[in-house]
């Protein structure tokens, strides 16, 4: 019970147990608050990684495409694990705004909105067809035009804050995309016929994914379109890509590596025919895997600061420990007369590891509160900034980030509270257990005093 | 009184310390027994080693060479928790300082012994007991109104008076005292020889070390320590 006692009043009573509670509740603070952004950011990135793709892709790393595409998708759509699939054309182009000379390279991305809004969430990030996503080429002033999905940063410009001026109403303008059509055997399609294929279309909607390379490059076109502008239409067509929706049961490691069975044995019954050397070189990865390039990037910026967080989680853990050291040789007169009137060493080392517990539990209370208040407020804060200094965490015309997220994983924070709780332990404890295998006597010398 | 009497006896105690380069031999071959309800006095000079042998009796300090026994019993042969379980419930100690915790007030460090000696449960049993003894104590020392106070609120006569309180606690077999007075005014001194006058009265056992003769008088048997060995009284 004095253990108790005397802890809690050396917790109230001492100034500088104050100052190492504060020194904790600051470190706490840190942590939260980097982790807390760090965190959201790269899961906040996975998400809309994840929205864009779907959950597991079949591709082939070429321009070409493979062929079959159709009949595989018959077999996927018989498998009780899938929910969905859809097709997609990757290619490069030209894009030149109709009338004008100025023209800019565009990624191509060839959708059937009807499936492609089943497998991935890419409807929600249309501003003028968010609910009706299977007409996102059906430009709203004239549905017959054949329309095009522009990324959001091709079709507007943002504004310093991050914010994009939308047009209530769809502005009428149109855009001719150009694309070099390849044969199955990747040579150029119209070789001495011009070579290009150009196609006018209307704009029907801007997506934005919050994926800063997707919204910068990307324009959206009908499937078949695609499919004839880059040359894989025609009798034998060709498909660059997959996407898979898996049934929300389905473990995704599970869904894609029954996804790469099906695909090996289908690649055994395609052997032979015309187009079966296409089929050889195509991947089935899911979505991380797919996404792997942009994703590793980021979470090589999170590890980058979860080193640095380390570091300093090492040097506050020294801190810790100094402030203890100094508490408890301040008290090692108390630990003199403790041991006078019979208190063991272990219970001596106990009664200050209860001390530290409690140092560590106030201070990470405190902290945790002050990190909690102001991740819940970072957002206007940084709105405050921008106004008065113009001073922004992330310059929103370069970084594809909206609001700062300030969503607490309760599972890192519990992680960081008793990861302080225990640097306090270990910094009391060393002391203490040195103080405690002195002979009383000698904790009781005048010059103690 | 009998042999049987002796409840502390001490044989050929050597000790030494080391300062600096040098080694300081402090006690070079003491005897001594102490009987059940003496008032024994040690007195010496300054460095005589009279401080060191009360902590070797008292088990606060280790010896080189030597036996300390209680009731007959050395204390070389007690374990951690037998030795732990000596000084909370055998011996008494009364220091020069007071040694009084900051952070608690007078009636809590007069209870802290019977505390330490207890589990949480075993406590929450015994706590109004314990309680209870610590007033009385403190009245009969003439601090009741003192109880609540944090002891730098105190004098340094009242501040002793809450050390020989706290050090009865438990009743132990002996009071082991280091210049209780020593860092008193001689009005304030004579108050607590009084006391310990009375303890002794009482049945209490009382090892009193100090420099002064004068105060050493109040004792039954006065012994004199001096380069490290008994010169007078035994």
């Amino acid at each position: 019970m004095y253990k108790l006692i005397l802890a809690i009043r050396y917790l109230v009573k001492r100034r500088i147990t104050y100052l190492a509670m504060l020194a904790v509740a600051l470190c706490i603070f840190m942590v939260v608050v980097v982790m807390t952004v760090m965190t959201g950011l790269v899961h906040d990135f996975k998400t809309k990684n994840h929205n864009w793709v779907g959950d597991c892709v079949i591709s082939r790393d070429s321009m070409v495409g493979f062929s079959y595409y159709e009949e595989f998708i018959e077999i996927l759509q018989g498998q009780t694990f899938v929910e969905a699939v859809s097709p997609v054309i990757k290619s490069y182009g030209i894009l030149t705004a109709d009338g004008s000379q100025r023209n800019n390279s565009v990624e191509i991305m060839g959708l059937d909105p009807a499936r492609h809004c089943k497998v991935t969430r890419f409807g929600e990030s249309l501003y003028y067809h968010k609910s009706r996503c299977e007409d996102m080429f059906k430009p709203t002033y004239e549905p017959n035009f054949p329309g095009c999905v522009l990324g959001i940063d091709k079709a507007l410009t943002r504004d310093q804050r991050g914010n994009y001026t939308q047009a209530p109403n769809l502005p009428v303008f149109s855009l001719v995309i150009s694309c070099f059509p390849l044969t199955p055997k990747g040579a150029l399609a119209k070789a001495g016929l011009g070579l290009v294929n150009t196609k006018t279309f209307y704009y029907s909607d801007n997506s934005h994914t919050g994926l800063a390379k997707v919204d910068r490059a990307l324009v959206y076109l009908p499937f078949e379109q695609a499919q004839l502008l880059c040359g894989m239409g025609g009798t034998e067509k060709r498909a660059s890509a997959i996407h898979v929706k898996f049934k929300p049961n389905i473990k995704l490691q599970a869904g894609c590596d029954s996804v790469a069975q099906l695909w090996a044995r289908f690649k055994v019954t395609k052997a032979g025919e015309k187009r079966a050397g296409l089929l050889e070189s195509v991947s089935v990865e899911s979505w991380k895997g797919y996404r792997r390039s942009a994703i590793a990037a980021v979470e090589n910026e999170q590890m980058m600061m979860m080193v640095v967080f380390a570091m300093i989680g090492i040097i506050a853990v020294f801190i810790v420990f100094v402030v203890f050291y100094m508490i408890v040789s301040h008290k090692s007169k108390d630990i003199g007369i403790l041991k006078s009137i019979g208190v063991s060493r272990t219970n001596l080392i106990s009664l200050f590891l209860n001390f530290a517990f409690l140092v560590g539990l106030f201070g990470s209370a405190v902290g945790s509160f002050g990190g909690w208040l102001f991740l819940m407020k970072i957002n206007r804060i940084e709105d405050w900034l921008f106004r008065q200094f113009e001073f922004q965490l992330w310059d929103r015309t370069l970084y594809a980030i909206g609001d700062i997220p300030n969503a607490i994983d309760l599972k890192v924070l519990t992680g960081i509270i008793l990861s302080a709780i225990l640097a306090c332990l270990i910094g009391a404890l060393v002391p203490s257990w040195q103080a405690a295998k002195l002979q009383p006597v000698k904790t009781l010398q005048v010059d103690q005093l | 009184m009998s042999n049987d009497d002796v409840i502390l006896q001490a044989e050929g105690i050597y000790k030494s310390y080391r300062m600096g380069q040098t080694q300081v031999r402090v006690l070079k071959g003491v005897d001594l027994a102490v009987k059940s309800g003496e008032f024994l006095a040690i007195v010496g000079a300054s460095g005589s080693g009279k401080s060191t042998l009360l902590h070797i009796l008292g088990a606060l300090d280790t010896l080189d060479k030597g036996t300390v026994r209680f009731k007959g019993r050395d204390l070389s042969g007690y374990r951690a928790a037998e030795l732990n379980k000596f000084r909370n419930k055998m011996v008494g100690f009364v220091f020069q300082f007071y040694h009084l915790l900051d952070e608690l007030n007078v009636l809590e460090n007069v209870f802290l012994p019977a505390m330490a000696s207890k589990s949480i449960i075993g406590w929450l049993g015994a706590k109004s007991a314990a309680k209870s003894r610590a007033a009385k104590l403190l009245d009969e020392l003439g601090l009741a109104h003192r109880a609540k106070h944090k002891p730098y609120q105190l004098s340094g006569g009242e501040r002793q008076r809450a050390a020989i309180a706290r050090a009865l606690i438990n009743e132990p077999k002996i009071l082991l005292a280091d210049e209780p007075t020593g860092n008193l005014d001689s009005e304030t001194g004579n108050g607590i020889l009084n006391a310990f006058e009375k303890l002794n009265k009482a049945g209490q056992t009382i090892v009193m070390v100090t420099h002064d003769h004068r105060i050493a008088q109040k004792a039954a048997r006065i012994i004199t320590l001096a380069d490290g060995k008994i010169k007078d009284g035994r």
